[in-house]
């Protein structure tokens, strides 16, 4: 494999995640709409969003700083980055050796800290109150997802997340009682870090409840429009995560190209079934009340450390 | 990978079984916690199931049968029946902060893998890292049953901690003799049967399930 393929796969990765990500989305809120007996909206409808929200004039607050413009593309160059650096088509990415696993939950956190510094930089009191609200949800979840991780990195004996999913997809079948407790730990990072039900509902706009909605009331336009897709390459970022760690099967590695196709066709088979998953525990779930949110994340961490304990008890 | 599939089964089963100890810990709604306990009682029979399987040894197959009757149908069925009549079905038990009480029970369960493990590693049976787990699983029971107030989880606990002590009899030694475990089954049952017969005397004495008031001597 010569540096140009790899490069190739790379750039391939990178710009499918960037397209793919609001159609992961649009799916999620069709099954949701399904799932509630509504009429579903068009499964390209974050397309037609985006665009809409690029054609408009931005409005800014006049006593915003250059924080609060530059936050957009910080988090979306977050993000983006940590699309490059997760395996989600093939392993052995020339970026994977940029950051493993400890640095891509510091590139979720940097995001985190920049778009709680934006909030509060307009001075309004939503966007103090979303802020505040976030970094409780994020500090707790952050140690609760390296819990996870570090059972899945135990295993196979490396931080490195490629090497995890080469580890963990090429090895015989067994059963590993410390990723299932890593699994259900990860589910409910997964929902508190991206904003759904249990912990925060991405659909209101109730003051009383809602948390990554209150940080972004002040944008507009293009820049409403960076965060969003910032969001929804989280979310599949998020998902590919879990699938690399839990379901690898059917990665390809970089510079393989016939073993491309059916890569993409198991992650689109993958990703079709988890966003259905999310749109029936959306469905299912109520929401917490927010002094509950610590509980549901402390529950997060004790199966993460239990599945770390697990796996020094049974080796497995 | 050198480990059999059996034991991999077992070692999910006894994980799970760990799971569901927790969730009984942190469990604060009376129905929930008897479903939770019938579970923990499924799960022990399938653990026991699969190492008589695995082992050949048929008394195993008897003792699976008497979890299965005992207590995943008649105990949660006899818990069910108590609780309908002391008209407790939506009982919402306020419980000393529920993350500290994990924290603690992570405590507990680092201390059994800590002890356990020096034993596992000079035993040689197919199941002996389970040991570790079945500690874990006394001993958060053991905690269930001090920081709960009312007196029908910590009934659940006292049980969860029988559950606790068959798994580690059944993984660790096979199985006990099957007299014995025939007289602590029947132990179980009859102790069930006279905690329902306490539960209606000091509700009938205090007006509630809470034991706090029976801390309170009578002034004569």
């Amino acid at each position: 494999m010569n540096a140009w393929t790899a490069a190739g796969f790379q750039i391939l990765q990178s710009v499918f995640v960037v397209l793919a990500a609001p159609l992961l989305m649009g799916w999620v809120n069709q099954c949701r709409a399904w799932l509630q007996n509504r009429s579903a909206p068009s499964i390209l409808l974050p397309y037609f969003t985006l665009a809409k929200l690029f054609h408009k004039d931005a409005v800014v607050a006049r006593n915003a700083s250059p924080l609060f413009r530059a936050t957009p593309y910080v988090l979306f160059g977050c993000m983006w980055l940590a699309a490059g650096i997760v395996p989600v088509l093939a392993t052995g990415l020339p970026f994977a050796p940029a950051a493993d696993i400890i640095a891509l939950v510091g590139v979720f956190a940097l995001a985190r800290v920049f778009s709680a510094l934006a909030a509060m930089d307009t001075g309004t009191s939503f966007g103090g109150l979303g802020a505040r609200r976030e970094m409780l949800i994020g500090f707790l979840a952050e140690p609760a997802m390296l819990m996870t991780l570090f059972t899945a990195a135990f295993i196979s004996g490396s931080t490195q997340l490629t090497t995890i999913v080469d580890t963990l997809a090429h090895r015989d079948f067994a059963l590993y009682p410390s990723l299932a407790f890593a699994a259900v730990a990860f589910l409910m990072v997964l929902l508190a870090e991206n904003a759904r039900i249990p912990i925060d509902n991405p659909a209101t706009h109730l003051e009383l409840t809602m948390i990554h909605e209150a940080m972004i009331l002040e944008y507009s336009a293009r820049h409403l429009a960076l965060i969003e897709w910032a969001a929804a390459i989280k979310l599949f970022a998020y998902m590919t995560i879990g699938i690399a760690l839990f379901v690898p099967w059917g990665i390809a590695s970089a510079g393989d190209w016939h073993a491309l196709p059916s890569a993409v066709g198991a992650l689109v088979a993958k990703l079709a079934l988890a966003g259905a998953g999310l749109a029936l525990i959306e469905t299912l779930l109520a929401k917490l009340r927010l002094l509950l949110a610590p509980e549901f994340l402390s529950s997060a961490f004790l199966l993460g450390v239990l599945g770390m304990l697990t796996h020094f008890l049974v080796q497995g | 990978m050198s480990v059999p599939f059996s034991t991999q089964l077992v070692n999910v089963l006894a994980a799970l079984l760990l799971l569901i100890a927790f969730a009984l810990l942190s469990q604060r709604r009376v129905l929930t916690l008897i479903r939770l306990f019938a579970l923990q009682g499924a799960v022990l029979t399938a653990s026991t199931v699969v190492v008589a399987w695995s082992t050949g040894y048929s008394d195993l197959y008897v003792s699976a049968g008497i979890t299965l009757v005992l207590k995943v149908i008649l105990i949660p069925w006899i818990l069910h029946r108590l609780i309908d009549r002391l008209f407790i079905r939506w009982d919402v038990e306020t419980l000393i902060n529920i993350p500290t009480t994990m924290l603690v029970g992570i405590g507990l369960v680092i201390f059994s893998f800590a002890l356990a493990t020096p034993i596992s590693q000079m035993a040689s049976t197919l199941t002996r890292s389970t040991l570790g787990i079945a500690l874990a699983t006394v001993l958060l029971s053991f905690l269930m049953m001090i920081v709960r107030r009312k007196a029908v989880p910590q009934v659940i606990g006292f049980l969860a901690m029988e559950n606790g002590l068959l798994f580690a009899a059944t993984t660790a030694t096979f199985g006990m003799p099957l007299v014995w475990e025939l007289g602590v089954a029947l132990d179980v049952l009859v102790a069930t049967l006279i905690f329902g017969i306490f539960f209606f005397h000091i509700r009938e004495q205090f007006d509630s399930l809470d034991i706090r008031h029976m801390e309170k001597l009578r002034q004569d």
